[in-house]
């Protein structure tokens, strides 16, 4: 498993404890049209993946995102300024 | 065809829902104001529990008085911005109170506390720098980030460690950390842990702003809020605010004691382009803020008063906000309990706030209300009564918990007739009716 594909595995798990096991969680998923998410349950989800991933991922980088391939890649770019 | 405003298709349908119910907040209109605590609502006499008046000054005679004799002799407006033809002594003036006031070294005017957040924190965050706010943060604050060059950081409402986390991460970089706070949220009137973010900003060699719109006038010895009630003024960097509260007029400020303050004027597009504050506004301020510092019996009643409607209201079973505080929210997740409860309110005349998700923590459904020293106990009684009523009705409550409620109600509140009309729970609400894209602030009202 490469590291794009870690990244995903660990958003989809978090994604399920917040959107629920049935939902369809794929890298096409547009995060707040297709999950029944709000915006604070969104804002939750972030915060979820800023600690499993130990980044901070500015609001301006977050207004990007619209698929989970998306934030995928964003959390992989925040990682690589990080390290 | 395609409108304009198909994209608010979901609001429009939460605005019709609520009207189906009811009434929609948004269209709720004051006939005649009869005083700080009382209106007219569609003819009805309305007590007014959700209004941020919190020492009930709107109607101080020396304030009126101020207000009048400027506009006949300062006119009623000024028809021009800070920086041009709109600073006259009075705003001047205002400011040297303000700063006096704060014990600080300099403040700044603006048109609305709005401005204020808007017009300060982007001046003083700018291309490089952090800004790191609460999640909570009040829509101006979120706007402010938005119109900001810097970098923004949301950390978890009140919570220092994720804060500290933050900064953490950002060792090593070389732009300014500002970090944003409020006194009282205004949804549930809880606090910022102020000791705690302070310890925290020096550790990181960052600056704390925090917005005192609705500590100013009530915390305090000498009403300057939470930063005075905790004896930590000496270590915040800056302190924005409203006159639209305990001021009972409009206008905002920032105020610091740091020097070079003065820059912002140049930089703060929320200061540079829009009219000052009319002269009329600045004179009935500086009459209020003049006498905030000594308002000591008002604060003692407006912390009363918040007593009695919290207790009130938690000993008749409701979920309140965690901390007793001027702001007292009732915290629903049915929103159609919430929305008739509101109703039911307001057809006892009984006037509060409807706050609804996403403006709300947690998606809570929020009925608040803001307290204020000119309520009377045999208002806060009555309110606290009819609320108890239609919220066992409702179902919101035990009936159990009357005993309770009525021992707590030592002024012997009247029951209302038409307090307990049972209303409709048939139209659905849709759950989060307003739009989002990912990343939108989820700024609180
Ligand atoms: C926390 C907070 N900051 C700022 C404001 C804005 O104040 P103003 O009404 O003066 O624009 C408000 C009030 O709405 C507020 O609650």
């Amino acid at each position: 498993m490469n590291g794009a594909e870690a990244v995903m595995l660990e958003i989809q798990t978090h994604l399920r404890a917040r959107a629920g096991e049935s939902a369809i969680i794929g890298p096409d998923t547009n995060i707040t049209r297709d999950l029944g998410l709000d915006s604070l349950a969104i804002m939750d989800f972030i915060f979820d993946l800023e600690d499993s991933f130990d980044i901070s991922i500015p609001m301006e980088r977050i207004a990007e995102v619209q698929t989970l391939a998306d934030l995928a890649k964003a959390i992989e770019v925040l990682q690589k300024e990080a390290a | 065809m395609s409108s304009i405003f198909d994209k608010f298709a979901p609001l429009q349908e939460q605005h019709a829902s609520l009207t189906a119910l009811g009434r929609s907040p948004a269209d709720i209109e004051f006939q005649e104001i009869i005083s700080p605590t009382e209106a007219t609502l569609n003819g009805k006499r309305t007590i007014l529990m959700g209004t941020n008046n919190y020492l009930g000054l709107t109607f101080d005679d020396e304030a009126v008085e101020a207000a009048i004799e400027s506009l006949r002799t300062e006119g009623t407006g000024t028809t021009g911005s800070r920086i041009a033809n709109g600073s006259y002594d009075g705003h001047k003036e205002l400011e040297k109170e303000l700063a006096e006031f704060y014990g600080m070294r300099s403040a700044i005017l603006f048109s609305t506390g709005y401005q204020a957040n808007l017009g300060a924190i982007a001046a003083l965050a700018g291309r490089d720098d952090y800004l790191l706010i609460d999640a909570d943060s009040h829509a101006s604050i979120y706007d402010a980030c938005r119109l900001s060059d810097a970098q923004v950081i949301r950390f978890r409402h009140n919570d220092p460690q994720n804060l500290a986390r933050k900064l953490e991460r950002l060792e090593g970089t070389s732009g300014s950390k500002l970090i944003v706070v409020e006194s009282i949220y205004s949804m549930l009137g809880d606090m910022a842990p102020l000791k705690e973010f302070i310890e925290i900003k020096k550790k990181y060699g960052a600056y704390l702003l925090i917005d005192e719109a609705h500590s100013l006038g009530v915390m305090g010895e000498k009403g300057r809020g939470l930063c005075e009630q905790t004896g930590l003024e000496d270590d915040v960097d800056f302190i924005t605010g409203t006159f639209s509260k305990s001021i009972g007029t409009v206008g905002g400020f920032l105020v610091s004691n740091l020097p070079g303050l003065d820059i912002v004027r140049f930089v703060s597009r929320p200061y540079m382009f829009t009219a000052s504050p009319p002269p009329s506004v600045v004179a009935s301020a500086r009459k209020t803020l003049s006498k905030i510092a000594g308002a000591t019996d008002l604060r003692k009643k407006l912390w009363d008063n918040a007593g009695q409607l919290y207790n009130g209201l938690k000993a008749a079973g409701f979920e309140l906000g965690p901390t007793l505080s001027p702001i007292v929210a009732i915290r629903l997740s049915d929103s159609e309990k919430a929305i008739a409860l509101w109703n039911g309110l307001l057809d006892a005349g009984i006037y509060t706030n409807l706050a609804l998700p996403p403006a709300t923590p947690f998606g809570w459904y929020l009925l608040r209300s803001s307290i204020s020293a000119a309520h009377t106990p045999e208002q806060i009684a009555l309110a606290v009564d009819v609320c108890s009523t239609i919220g066992r009705e409702l179902g919101l409550i035990a009936v159990s918990n009357r005993k309770n409620a009525e021992e707590m109600q030592v002024n012997g509140a009247k029951t209302l007739n038409g307090a307990s009309e049972k209303r409709p729970f048939s139209t659905s609400e849709p759950e989060s009716a307003v739009p989002t894209r990912a990343g939108a602030p989820v700024a609180r009202a």
